[in-house]
């Protein structure tokens, strides 16, 4: 038995799919649903993981400058870190802009990233209140809502990026 | 010495990729100066040979002498956590990056994770969502891959108007490769036993960032490992410890550090660095996204620009090539800008997804002229002209530049990056 499993181990090396069941010690735990609720973050561009909560671009500007505009630069137009808002050029232009309003082609990766990653110095010291008006505020500065617009769980799902469809998905392709 | 019938195969100069390994040929360089005649006996014992050298170290590390063969970093100046660092390949032969060269790239600093502490969750589209810890994770079984990493960005300087001028590493080493020894995902996906409907997983770092991507299921159960040694020894921190994805021949963002969570899904969840980054603005306004794999790719190493060549003779060009796709099959080096190529031995074994060694000997003539080398991989793809690649997708994609390399060699020896078209 155990020349076999040698052997599958080696041939594995190539093909390791069908051998790894045979060998697996079967050690993992199952994770509780509560483990998994504290641990995934994940936001979809449909709205699956968002958390309750609410904000406006009023309130986002403040908390963008108390942590945001010493890399961002003011109104989001870039200082050590690179711009988010306020494109001059088109996509097609030479040299193009590339911002949030006109790149970015999901508003939840707003939520998403700056969830997780952002403020740089403490992240995750962000409330979900507070995320959501981070976003509301980028989205502002990138004239795509208005500065009163509440966004939310319902709100942010239902934005359309102007560049909803500006990616080719290059794996499907090859694919097919 | 070159014998005059010693066959220059092409015009440049290039010979027969085998003449050294056949004829043992000499550099016309004389590298010997001391004179055995008028020597003492005490002048040919030097000053290390007198005393009794350094005691034992419980971790060896470089000559002092090498001080010079290390990482170049650079980080936004607010936050200096997050930014790159780049592998010296213009001072280093063979194929094996050591693991304190291994580029870097971190979007908010190296975690110092205790691995007693660390987990690994899988939930999602699984039967059986599961933790593991390290001590878990440590008695499954495990297998090597030989494969290099490498950033989606690497050396995107050369989509500039003008060649820059910085060490050949300092441009394309944002590329290394490692022996990397772990799990395959494969056990640990079955373990959890995978559901419909799963098509995507979403792979999540330890670090303040929380990076996190959407990668294909079939690419995770066809040949990633859940790595938890490099080079024989366990991760280093900024290499991802105690556990990193590799995901051979994929963009290096792909190949998530201080791995801890797995989520299976139906999607991809369209993160920053799967839609902002990663993904390749083209002259039509359009971008490429989801594009993994890293396509052939090849450079000179030695000699390459800042470098000087002292005089005419005889030179052993070397240099790196590998591809995403599979193996190389060729390459080949002109020493004439393009005009006429000759083919590279290539250092054995050649590995699927793993940089490989190529050399040939040249014979410099003392004249002004440009060296390239053009990698072929198994699928048959050859590595692009720039003016080619530039025509398929602009200049202003910044991920996946491969193009070939062009170094110019000046009548005086001197090196420096150029364009020839």
């Amino acid at each position: 038995m155990f020349i076999r499993n040698s052997l599958v181990f080696i041939v594995s090396l190539i093909s390791f799919s069908v051998a790894a069941k045979e060998i697996s010690p079967n050690l993992g735990k199952v994770a509780s649903i509560q483990l998994i609720q504290q641990w995934n973050r994940d936001v979809f561009p449909d709205g699956e993981g968002l958390p309750i909560g609410r904000g406006t671009a009023i309130i986002g500007k403040a908390i963008y400058q108390q942590h945001c505009i010493a890399c961002h630069g003011v109104e989001g137009m870039g200082s050590s870190a690179e711009e988010l808002a306020g494109a001059e050029h088109a996509l097609t232009d030479t040299p193009p802009d590339k911002t949030i309003g006109n790149y970015w082609p999901y508003a939840s990766t707003l939520f998403d990233f700056i969830n997780r990653a952002m403020h740089i110095n403490n992240p995750g010291s962000l409330s979900a209140d507070e995320v959501y008006a981070v976003t509301a505020y980028l989205l502002y500065l990138n004239g795509i809502i208005e500065k009163t617009s509440v966004i939310n769980q319902k709100t942010l799902v239902a934005i359309k990026m102007p560049n909803a469809k500006g990616m080719v998905n290059i794996y499907k392709k090859e694919a097919q | 010495m070159i014998k005059q019938n010693d066959k220059i195969s092409i015009t440049g100069g290039l010979l027969d990729r085998r003449v050294f390994l056949k004829k043992g040929l000499v550099f016309s360089v004389a590298t010997l100066s001391s004179d055995p005649l008028h020597a003492t006996r005490d002048d040919a014992r030097l000053p290390w040979m007198k005393t009794p050298g350094a005691t034992f170290s419980n971790y060896g590390q470089p000559s002092t002498y090498e001080q010079d063969v290390i990482r170049w970093t650079m980080a936004n100046s607010m936050a200096g956590g997050n930014g790159v660092s780049w592998t010296p390949l213009h001072k280093m032969e063979g194929t094996i990056t050591p693991n304190g060269l291994h580029f870097e790239r971190h979007h908010n600093g190296v975690p110092q994770i205790e691995p007693e502490r660390h987990q690994l969750l899988i939930h999602g589209a699984v039967e059986k969502p599961l933790i593991f810890d390290m001590v878990a994770l440590l008695r499954y079984p495990m297998t090597s891959c030989f494969t290099f990493i490498e950033c989606g960005g690497n050396s995107n300087a050369a989509w500039r108007d003008e060649p820059i001028q910085v060490a050949a590493g300092y441009f394309h080493g944002m590329a290394s490769c490692s022996e990397w020894t772990g799990i395959p995902l494969s056990i640990l996906l079955n373990e959890a036993k995978i559901k419909e409907p799963a098509k995507w997983v979403i792979a999540e770092g330890a670090d303040a960032a929380m990076m996190s991507i959407s990668i294909p299921l079939d690419k995770m159960l066809d040949d990633c490992i859940l790595a938890v040694y490099q080079n024989g020894e366990r991760i280093r921190p900024e290499n991802g410890y105690p556990l990193r994805l590799i995901v051979p021949g994929w963009e290096g963002v792909l190949n998530v550090k201080w791995l801890r969570r797995l989520h299976l899904t139906n999607r991809p969840s369209m993160t920053r660095n799967e839609t902002a980054k990663y993904t390749e603005l083209l002259p039509s306004g359009k971008a490429r996204q989801f594009t993994f794999v890293m396509e052939a790719k090849s450079l000179i190493t030695s000699p390459s620009v800042g470098q000087k060549l002292e005089n005419p003779g005889l030179y052993q060009i070397s240099g790196l090539a590998w591809s995403g796709r599979g193996r190389i099959t060729k390459v080949e080096v002109s020493a004439d800008a393009g005009r006429t190529w000759a083919e590279a031995e290539l250092q054995q074994p050649v590995l699927s997804k793993c940089f490989t060694r190529f050399r040939i000997p040249w014979q410099w003539d003392g004249k002004g002229t440009v060296l390239k080398s053009r990698a072929v991989d198994e699928t048959g793809y050859i590595q692009p002209e720039r003016s080619a690649l530039i025509a398929a997708r602009g200049k202003y994609g910044y991920f996946h530049y491969n193009a070939i390399v062009s170094w110019g060699i000046s009548n005086q020896g001197e090196i420096s990056h150029v364009y020839t078209e």
